[in-house]
């Protein structure tokens, strides 16, 4: 029984390998950092950037080898102590605003800044509107 | 039967309103069906230096590549390929015919094997002066490139003049012998 088991698993183990690439991944595309904290950092910066051959996955969700390469880059240079904007930048300047999740303040997103706060001043007006129109209303009926 | 009194006049504005916006959805959904979105990752590294780097020999017929290779005065096309990339096999042709008319080709090769490489350039022809071994993207995620085969045109200052996504079709041929003679010139 455990002969079978071990010559499927031979059999299968290197299907999802061949499928591509021969050469192995590279360091730290499938291992975390050893440093706990320098793996958050890695991780919370990599759910942000955007996987450039898959283009609806995060490098972190992604298992596209370009992802796993990506991942790396982005794990060795944590470790190196680089700060996690720096490296969004570093991508940001090779592949455009298109490699991050997180928006980022230009002039062709201020709308998108600038809207909850153009709302709630509207909200506001409207409101301010209606409690006055209320407030009259009920001292026409005390009046009255 | 007693007639309903008319409801008050609305305006016409809201009247309209619902089948301007339906013609406006409508009209923007069938431009987004009938041209679907572009999913080339354009590089914006164009117009930048190479970055420094120096790639050990990826086979042992072709020295290795460094950023000094592009510094010669002469501008060069720098092709991002791998022997387990089917459509970099579809444009060894192209690159052949751009190799016999004196453009120098420096290649990077992904992820590759020696003895892998060294059957696909035995099937395909190797038109490259020297082949750079990136077993971890790091020149392809330094310029910008998001697949295989890129090519780049260098000026021969080094600094990234065009990208070329995708492979080389014959009719590419002329366009990027002209886009390396204008590198040449600036």
């Amino acid at each position: 029984m455990r002969a079978v088991i071990l010559a499927l698993l031979v059999l299968f183990a290197p299907l999802p390998l061949l499928a591509q690439e021969n050469a192995p991944p590279a360091p730290y595309a499938y291992r975390q950092l050893p440093d706990p904290d320098q793996e958050a950092r890695a991780k919370a910066l990599m759910v942000t950037l955007r996987c450039v051959m898959c283009q609806s996955q995060s490098i972190a969700d992604s298992d596209a080898p370009i992802a796993g390469d990506m991942r790396s880059e982005v794990r060795t240079r944590i470790a190196r102590g680089e700060d996690p904007e720096a490296i969004r930048q570093w991508l940001i300047a090779r592949y455009g605003d298109y490699v991050t999740y997180t928006p980022q303040v230009k002039p062709i997103t201020w709308p998108l800044f600038a809207a909850p706060l153009v709302f709630l001043g509207l909200a506001g007006v409207l409101l301010r509107g209606r409690f006055v129109r209320a407030r009259t209303a009920e001292r026409a009926e005390d009046r009255a | 039967m007693s007639e309903t009194p008319a409801p008050p006049p609305r305006s016409r504005l809201a009247l309209w309103l619902p089948l301007v916006l339906f013609a406006g959805l409508f009209a923007l959904f069938v431009h987004g069906l009938l041209r679907p979105a572009d999913t080339n990752v354009v590089s914006a590294f164009v117009g930048n230096p190479l970055p420094a780097f120096d790639l050990p020999a990826a086979t042992p017929a072709r020295p290795g590549l460094a950023t000094a290779a592009f510094r010669t005065g002469k501008p060069k096309l720098l092709n991002i390929f791998a022997s387990w990339c089917v459509p970099c096999a579809a444009e060894a042709p192209q690159l052949d015919t751009l190799a016999r008319a004196g453009v120098e080709i420096d290649g990077v090769a992904i992820h590759d094997r020696p003895d892998d490489l060294a059957r696909f350039l035995a099937t395909n022809g190797n038109p490259y002066a020297a082949i750079g071994r990136d077993d971890m993207r790091k020149v392809q995620l330094a310029i910008g490139s998001s697949g295989v085969p890129e090519t780049f045109v260098i000026d021969g200052h080094g600094v990234i003049r065009y990208q070329h996504i995708g492979d080389i079709r014959p009719d590419d041929v002329p366009m990027l012998l002209d886009r390396l003679k204008s590198a040449g010139v600036q």
